[in-house]
């Protein structure tokens, strides 16, 4: 459609006012829009990311002895617990340890190439496990072995964490040997040596707040079993028994042994809901920026749609006239449609600019990332599809005018 | 004439039903969206003591070293045992409490009801007197228990209406992780938000605690931390080690009433890191901080990254619908320039025209207000889906976010209003006599 630009250009001076609230409202919309989309992408990005492990089939139960018992009684107690598990109906296997990736707490701790290292080379999150652990979890062994049942040691909370064996992440592997196999290294987390056996494809750490995005790949397995009151039961049911077992597991532990506390509502959790919690912030942050801009694109099209109702009626005699002298109902839909798309161009032109103004603000006091041009690019064609969208119907009701309101009076 | 400039408005809000419904429902969704981001802002944000936050402090002092910290030199945001417990035996404040959280298990006294965890807080006395918590019966205990390391304990009043059905307790015994403890108190609901005395343990927002207990009796037991425990190199092996290493897990607030008071801490705090510095505890210069509780809570960030873009973006959006409405106020009131035009010639003043408009467009905000208010209030019911609990739970809609909602609803459509109208009033009379 060749329309000519300069007509529509002086017929807007004579309405400035109204295209410059128009101009303005677009601009804002894509200033916010754009930076929800970017905003949610990230999210989901965090959220999307794989812990390792068959979340489909493990049950947490967390287990907390009342009294304090002093660790032998805590490692016999625990020792008759995973016996129970392991034979409940629809158990395939299960382990005792201090966290379960995204659980929210458990240990970090550093890792060290000499037992004098200042600074740590890197955190790592630390899992007490066992031989069934990775069976447990269902995490992959991509090199070395599993631990052996005679090499898992005692510890209690504040012993110093020095296990002979660990089997780490490919994450971590990749961080303290980046150029050589991990496989046989040692590192330190206190003054005595720890000789990688195994590396798993993939294994979360328990915490997901930002201060550990850059080591919550970063994970390894202790074997050692920590005697300590509290701790969690991992539990892998077989296909489909997930909800059998859940219904029945605490009484099982109960009936062997009262003096505990595994809470009715959070003691025994599906991974899901532990996955859910982890992530709540995150989703409920993607649902609100979501909501925000469906919303808005709502209202910035009404908003169009109104004021270029309000100009089609203001202008049927000049319509009629036009369409008296010759013009083809097209054209007046072409007029409206080109005049919607110069004043949305200016809008999205002052939207980019506010667009990367917001976004820069946020990552001064926000400590965001930068929007990247994608989510611009998208913004802007949303916006000016949104424009052409919301012009469409008073446009088509305008090109419908007939010749003869040019001789009416308004 | 203000009830007929009402009544005028009313019947030309009719005449364009969608117009008028779009620039409500634009008002409707703009102020919801600012007032519900408002509400959640507004509950965590707040200071928890407004009337003396100014005089309740946090030491720190640098434990680690310079080696562990970033360029700022920012010692930890606890304290460990020993100069936690020397900075208490000092008594250098007026007040001074110690405090880590702690979780038990309750052993309810009826056999049937199987035992639960409650949180609490290891504690001295001082901490009832100086965040002024309101007890329902007794009281909490004395610095005497404190000494003496006593099986006290301070119930809150959810836990006294569980375990006792809401009857003074006071003097009872209650069985906590399979340990009798002698009730002194049961407090009245009590829960401060931000929960300032906890922020550096990430519970700020957290449900409130059921128990507090003597620091003193807690230690012997070796009650582990509840919160977290910052441990720096090779230190805090053994139970032992957490008290004389150098992990980091204790809260330490000092109230100080006045500017005097304020200056000496400062000065004692400051010679109590160089007495380690001297005696070789410390290799390094004394790095102390002393905060008060709202600079405290600025440092610690408590108030959630989330809730602040969301806030940011909620008035981003009300802005917009506010552009929107000033563009349908617009349109509305140009296409009336002949009525306009004919009340000036038979007379009406500019005033006139402006109150005819301006109560024709409060009109429209107050019912924009009500469906704000409307959705304000779903949103506030819905605020669980988007925000944590422990912070949505937080976020209401009590008298004063209702009055606030209808005021900005009210206020920016007059705003909005404005330019319109202005327009409106400058309808040259012959003009539009002569084209109708």
């Amino acid at each position: 459609m060749n329309m000519p630009i300069r007509p529509i250009l002086s017929a807007l001076g004579h309405h400035k006012a109204g295209a410059v609230l128009i101009v303005l409202q677009i601009a804002l919309t894509l200033a916010i829009v754009c930076n929800a989309l970017f905003i949610i992408s990230q999210r989901i990005e965090h959220v999307a990311r794989p812990t390792g492990i068959d979340e489909a089939e493990i049950l947490v139960v967390a287990n907390e002895w009342i009294g304090k018992p002093p660790a032998e009684r805590i490692d016999a107690l625990m020792t008759t617990d995973l016996a129970i598990l392991r034979q409940l109906p629809g158990v395939a296997d299960a382990y005792a340890s201090n966290a379960t990736p995204l659980g929210g707490n458990g240990r970090a701790m550093g890792l060290n190439y000499t037992p004098d290292q200042v600074n740590a080379t890197t955190r790592a999150t630390v899992y007490f496990a066992d031989e069934h652990a990775l069976a447990t979890l269902g995490v992959k062994l991509v090199a070395g072995r599993n631990f052996r049942a005679d090499e898992i040691g005692r510890v209690t909370a504040h012993d110093a964490l020095a296990p002979p064996a660990i089997i780490v992440s490919r994450e971590l592997a990749a961080k303290m040997f980046p150029n050589a196999s991990a496989l046989g290294k040692q590192v330190y987390m206190y003054t005595t040596p720890s000789t990688i056996v195994g590396v798993v494809e993939k294994l979360q750490g328990s915490f997901v707040g930002g201060f550990a995005d850059e080591w919550s790949e970063r994970s390894l397995l202790v074997p050692h079993r920590l005697d300590a009151p509290n701790g969690y039961y991992v539990v892998r049911v077989r296909p489909g028994q997930l909800d059998a077992v859940a219904a029945m597991v605490a009484k099982a532990l109960y009936a062997a042994n009262g003096k505990r506390v595994i809470e009715r509502v959070s003691g025994v959790q599906r991974f899901s809901e532990i996955r859910s919690t982890a992530y709540a912030r995150d989703i409920g942050m993607a649902i609100l920026m979501g909501v925000i801009s469906v919303v808005l694109l709502a209202i910035t099209a009404a908003g169009i749609v109104g004021l270029t109702s309000f100009w089609v009626g203001q202008r049927r005699r000049q319509i009629g006239v036009r369409r008296a002298l010759g013009a083809t109902r097209n054209d007046i839909l072409g007029y409206f449609l080109t005049e919607n798309l110069l004043i949305s161009l200016g809008g999205v032109v002052l939207g980019v600019l506010l667009a990367i103004s917001l976004n820069l603000w946020m990552v001064t006091h926000e400590e965001m990332a930068r929007l990247s041009l994608a989510y611009l690019s998208i913004g802007v064609l949303t916006l000016l599809l949104l424009g052409q969208g919301a012009v469409l119907a008073p446009a088509l009701r305008a090109s419908r005018v007939s010749p003869v309101e040019a001789t009416r009076s308004v | 004439m203000f009830g007929y400039y009402a009544q005028l408005g009313l019947r030309s809000l009719r005449r364009n039903p969608v117009l008028t419904a779009l620039m409500v429902m634009a008002i409707g969704f703009g102020v919801a969206a600012s007032m519900i981001t408002y509400a959640v802002f507004r509950a965590i944000s707040g200071d928890p003591m407004p009337w003396k936050s100014a005089q309740l402090f946090v030491p720190q002092v640098d434990n680690w070293g310079p080696q562990s910290h970033g360029p700022d030199n920012e010692p930890p945001d606890m304290l460990g045992y020993v100069d936690a417990t020397a900075l208490m035996n000092a008594h250098a404040a007026q007040r001074q409490v110690a405090t880590y959280p702690i979780s038990f298990p309750v052993q309810p006294a009826d056999a049937a009801v199987t035992p639960f965890s409650v949180d609490g807080y290891a504690t001295y006395a001082d901490f009832f007197g100086m965040f002024e918590v309101p007890f329902r019966y007794g009281s909490g205990w004395s610095a005497a228990d404190d000494q003496r390391h006593a099986d006290s304990v301070v119930i809150s009043s959810r836990l006294n209406d569980e375990l006792f059905g809401g009857a003074n307790s006071v003097g009872r015994e209650i069985r906590l992780d399979d340990r009798s403890y002698r009730i002194v108190g049961v407090m009245q609901h009590w829960d401060p938000h931000p929960r300032f005395y906890d922020v550096a343990n990430d519970n700020a927002f957290a449900a409130a605690a059921d128990f507090y207990l003597p620091f003193t009796r807690a230690i012997d037991l070796k009650t582990e931390t509840n919160g977290h425990s910052n441990c720096n190199g090779h230190a805090g092996i053994g139970w032992d080690g957490m008290l004389r290493g150098q992990c980091t897990w204790i809260s330490l607030w000092v109230e100080l009433p006045d500017a005097a008071a304020l200056q000496n801490y400062r000065s004692f705090l400051q010679g109590y890191a160089a007495e380690q510095q001297r005696s070789g505890r410390f290799p390094w210069a004394p790095n102390i901080r002393l905060r008060n509780l709202t600079q405290w809570l600025d440092h610690e960030q408590v108030v959630p990254q989330e809730s602040k873009v969301a806030l940011l973006l909620g008035l981003g959006f009300l802005a917009v619908c506010l552009i929107n409405t000033v563009g349908l106020l617009l349109a509305k009131f140009m296409r009336r320039a002949s009525e306009i035009g004919v009340r000036r010639a038979l007379g009406a003043a500019r005033r006139e025209i402006y109150l005819q408009f301006l109560v024709e467009a409060g009109a429209v905000g107050c019912a924009g207000g009500v469906l704000g208010l409307l959705l304000t209030g779903i949103g506030v019911l819905g605020v669980g889906l988007v925000f944590e609990p422990d912070i949505a739970r937080l976020a209401r809609l009590d008298l004063s976010l209702v009055g606030l909602t209808l005021l900005v609803a009210i206020g920016a459509t007059l705003v909005a209003a404005f330019y319109p109208t202005w327009r409106a009033a400058r309808v040259q009379p012959a003009w539009q006599l002569k084209a109708g």
